[in-house]
């Protein structure tokens, strides 16, 4: 059922990803300031993006799921999260690497972008022991919704303090007052962004769907009575 | 910590070509180790249902031969049905 469609996603996916990479290194213009360390900021930015969207749409599927109790929806809120968090690390290493190079440090403690996005980080990423202390999994559904909402509803919060911090050095991407991107560089950035959110929904599919496929042999041997060997995962919702 | 980075020129190609690659090499790497992790739940599936069909084949096999082992087993469903 969660396979239906992943095919063609995953082939638009790939497509995209190509004409995103094609226009980053092929058409896209050299930054006058930054010059071709610039082309950093298609990768990073766009993933920034589509992962603290992911955290947002974990919690709205949190909602869906305490709203019926149908634990579906906690397996989509924590496929999300899940993808969402895989994102947020590939944030964190492009953004220290652009660091390094633009500023020539690692990582700037003072200033608020960067940490306010590590400080969402590590909120998500007590998500799984939290998950994994509770062992009833009614409860555990219920309180990882709860932390999905509560968590989910901080990341724009969190976004729009950051954006009305005073900035040290992070530069603000769509910052109208000094004019935004050239109308190449917004193209690029755009099919970017479109390629990432391909990207993730196609992850989320894809684990979706072996998740079902685990939990239908699940099922099976319940159903046969054949013996259950030691493997499974004790963290990760099952989906039927 | 100071804003002079702010002020640095651009950096020459042959350097800031190294961090390009670099950040870009990072998210494909974690691309290809998550769809080795799911290749390697793929195998487990497989492996459970090849184990799963093997056992239902087993235990019909099984029934079978205990059907047509235990004597008057073939009039006893006859009178049933």
């Amino acid at each position: 059922m969660y396979g239906k469609g992943l095919r063609p996603l995953s082939i638009a996916t790939v497509a995209m990803l190509a004409l995103s990479l094609s226009l980053v290194f092929f058409y896209a213009p050299l930054d006058a300031d930054q010059g071709f360390i610039q082309k950093i900021f298609y990768l990073h930015v766009p993933l920034a993006i589509v992962a603290l969207v992911g955290f947002v749409v974990g919690g709205v599927f949190a909602i869906a799921h305490l709203r019926s109790g149908n634990r579906k929806w906690d397996a989509y809120s924590y496929v999300a999260i899940h993808m969402s968090v895989i994102f947020g690390v590939a944030v964190l290493i492009t953004g220290a690497i652009w660091a390094k190079a633009s500023w020539g440090h690692w990582w700037v403690w003072d200033e608020p972008t960067l940490v306010s996005f590590l400080i969402v980080f590590l909120m998500y990423a007590t998500y799984y022991p939290f998950r994994y202390a509770i062992e009833d999994p009614e409860r555990q559904a219920r309180y990882a919704s709860v932390f999905a909402i509560a968590a989910g509803a901080f990341v724009p919060l969190n976004f729009m303090a950051v954006r009305m911090a005073e900035s040290l050095v992070h530069p603000r991407t769509f910052a109208t007052a000094n004019g935004g991107l050239p109308a190449e560089m917004m193209l690029t950035f755009l099919c970017s962004l479109a390629a990432m959110a391909l990207l993730w929904t196609t992850l989320v599919k894809f684990e979706l769907t072996a998740k079902s496929a685990s939990g239908q042999v699940k099922r099976l041997r319940r159903a046969l009575d054949a013996p259950v060997p030691g493997s499974g995962s004790r963290i990760a919702p099952e989906v039927s | 910590m100071d804003l002079l980075p702010l002020a640095a020129p651009a950096l020459p190609l042959d350097e800031a070509g190294r961090y390009v690659a670099g950040a870009y090499v990072v998210f494909l790497v974690l691309i290809v180790v998550y769809v080795a992790i799911m290749a390697a739940k793929l195998q487990r599936i497989e492996r459970e249902l090849r184990e799963l069909a093997s056992f239902a084949e087993h235990r019909s096999d099984g029934e079978r031969a205990n059907g047509q082992a235990t004597p008057g087993r073939e009039a006893e469903v006859a009178s049933d049905v």
